[in-house]
């Protein structure tokens, strides 16, 4: 990113993703935004009505518990598939036929369609004629349309399932990266695995790993395709989405101011909360930080470039 | 010095035993990973009398009875063909918009060229059911409704700000001095970008082009509202095969199974750079 030229010409290149972009989201997300504020009766008849249906929301119980539900299956997603994804790129072949075959096969859930993924999950779990149904009842007593708790496994299994791979590709093209010297000085230094992991592997996949974590927060918190086709958001509903209760209200319900706030806090709540994430991730990389070090603290710089000769190295070849 | 040469003649023996055991460990997890979808490979073949009457592993009775009803039956060939027409559209036409911004992110700052970014991003993060209601109307009045170029225009949505990403990465990691020493030599830009630029990152294209198909491909929700019998994608057929007798398990099967071949076959083409284009092309 270092030693990019000012130039704002450079407006005409992103012009044409500029006008795409305006014309997918910004028109329909001004239609939403309409639908938040005005009780639309007809064609003719339409009442202003203020921030009426951003309150109802908030206060709806069923939002409530959607969206105490949809965080609770994001934060279980990440504390499972963070480390499996991890552990998994870690025994990864990574030379010759096998490395290459192990890329394919490990991305193979990434590629199915995601109602036939849960078309998948909803044969292999039936009780009667699924494998893993009739595996499992071999040994509990598993009904996924009945119990509550069966039902939310089920869909925590079978995202692991389809995402843990997002995270294995991710974090083995970042241990990919790290040169073979890091491996063999630490064998020097008679670095156990685990110390190898903490301090050469560990600081080398911060990158990956923020993607990985900001991807799955978002992808998990619209959830919508696999658990709808799967569980169809029961019993009750006990895995329904956030998304799937937008979707039954605007295209079911046809209930468009509350639709339309719903869908507003969603989009904003993911927005903020992707750009706080990201934000404390990056602090350490941000101009500011580095500013701050240029004008008093070029001791505090220094020592920071020695202790990371290769960041400085790699700034060095960009320049 | 014999000490040190007989530490590492040791520790590369027992490496390399323990990579043996890592990597029987990395088949055996990928065997119990692989299960779901070989049932669903059994599934399709053998009948539906077959699958309800009895359990078993592997089939005995050999049918071909999913597929065949798939090919003879025009409405799923059709939705079939749908789904691949409206993901090759949209990839070529997220690439055509995406390779010049990317540029220009790479090589340019410009006023607002982070918040733009990130405004970019922020798409990638819109909950697809957020945009259900006006693609439905937008679509509709702009005579796009159950095109297409409809879905692949919707589906840019999410991919053209991916392409930009992984873009973006692929090419920051091409030097600059390429670009100065082309225009000393005189070239002009558009001469320089098509002939020499984009032949420099084709393989950075190449699997940007397969996460723009794979997105666009295994994306349900807005493909199914913005269609309704002209372009319906494969995915909405595959919710109608519930008819009075119950669910058709068998065809339902041999469609899953025909959805991931187009899959398995762009993969495979871009097999070695997978992993850099899932880091987004910057690791």
């Amino acid at each position: 990113m270092d030693g990019r030229k000012k130039n704002n010409k450079a407006w005409f290149l992103v012009a044409p993703v500029v006008l795409v972009v305006a014309f997918t989201a910004i028109i329909p997300l001004m239609a939403v935004a309409n639908y938040s504020l005005q009780d639309i009766q007809g064609a003719d008849n339409r009442l202003f009505v203020g921030l009426d249906f951003f309150k109802k929301v908030a206060t709806d119980p069923n939002i409530q518990e959607a969206f105490g539900r949809n965080l609770l299956l994001s934060a279980q997603i990440l504390f499972i598939q963070i480390p499996l994804g991890i552990f998994l790129a870690r025994l990864m072949p990574r030379s010759g036929w096998k490395a290459s075959a192990a890329l394919v096969v490990v991305a193979i859930p990434l590629i199915i369609p995601w109602n036939v993924i849960g078309t998948t999950w909803q044969i292999f779990t039936r009780s009667d004629i699924g494998l893993g149904g009739v595996l499992v009842n071999n040994f509990i007593d598993y009904n996924l349309s009945e119990s509550t708790l069966d039902a939310w496994v089920t869909i925590l299994v079978m995202d692991t399932w389809h995402w843990t791979p997002l995270v294995t590709l991710l974090v083995y093209a970042g241990l990919r990266s790290i040169p073979q010297a890091y491996y063999q000085a630490a064998a020097i230094d008679g670095a156990s695995a685990m110390a190898v992991f903490r301090f050469v592997e560990l600081p080398k996949l911060k990158r990956v790993l923020m993607i990985a974590l900001l991807l799955r927060f978002m992808d998990s918190f619209m959830m919508y395709t696999e658990p709808f086709v799967v569980t169809g958001g029961g019993p009750g509903s006990s895995t329904q989405t956030l998304s799937i209760l937008l979707t039954t209200i605007a295209i079911g319900q046809f209930d468009l101011g509350v639709a339309g706030a719903f869908s507003l806090m969603y989009f904003l709540f993911i927005q903020i909360f992707s750009f706080v994430f990201f934000t404390v991730l990056t602090l350490d990389e941000r101009p500011g930080a580095t500013k701050v070090s240029a004008k008093g603290k070029t001791a505090v710089k220094q020592n920071e470039k020695e202790r990371k000769p290769s960041s400085s190295k790699v700034k060095g070849v960009l320049k | 010095m014999t000490t040190i040469m007989a530490t590492s003649a040791a520790g590369k023996k027992t490496s390399r035993f323990r990579i043996d055991l890592r990597s029987w460990l990395f088949w055996l997890i990928m065997a119990v990973w692989a299960l779901p979808v070989l049932w669903l490979v059994s599934m399709s073949f053998r009948d539906n009398a077959d699958i309800l009457s009895k359990f078993e592993i592997i089939p005995t009775k050999i049918s071909m009875n999913g597929y065949t009803q798939f090919f003879g039956d025009p409405t799923w060939i059709g939705s079939y063909m749908n789904s691949v027409t409206y993901t090759l559209l949209n990839t070529v036409m997220s690439l055509v918009v995406a390779l010049p911004a990317a540029y220009a992110f790479s090589r340019y700052t410009f006023s607002g060229d982070k918040h733009l970014f990130f405004w970019l991003l922020t798409n990638r993060m819109a909950p697809a059911a957020v945009f259900l209601l006006p693609f439905f109307q937008l679509y509709q009045s702009l005579d796009l409704f159950d095109t297409a170029l409809g879905v692949a225009l919707a589906h840019m949505l999410f991919n053209v700000p991916l392409a930009v990403w992984i873009l973006e990465g692929f090419m920051s990691g091409v030097p600059k001095q390429l670009d100065e020493i082309a225009e000393i030599d005189g070239y002009k830009f558009g001469r320089f970008f098509l002939t020499i630029f984009i032949p420099m990152i084709r393989s950075g294209i190449g699997v940007t082009a397969f996460f723009l198909f794979m997105f666009s491909w295994v994306e349900l929700l807005i493909a199914r509202t913005i269609t309704s019998t002209d372009a319906k994608p494969i995915a909405a057929q595959m919710t109608r095969t519930v008819s009075a007798s119950g669910i058709d398990w068998s065809l339902l099967s041999a469609a899953g199974v025909m959805t991931i071949i187009p899959g398995i076959i762009v993969i495979w083409f871009v097999r070695n750079y997978i992993a850099k284009g899932f880091a987004l092309g910057r690791v």
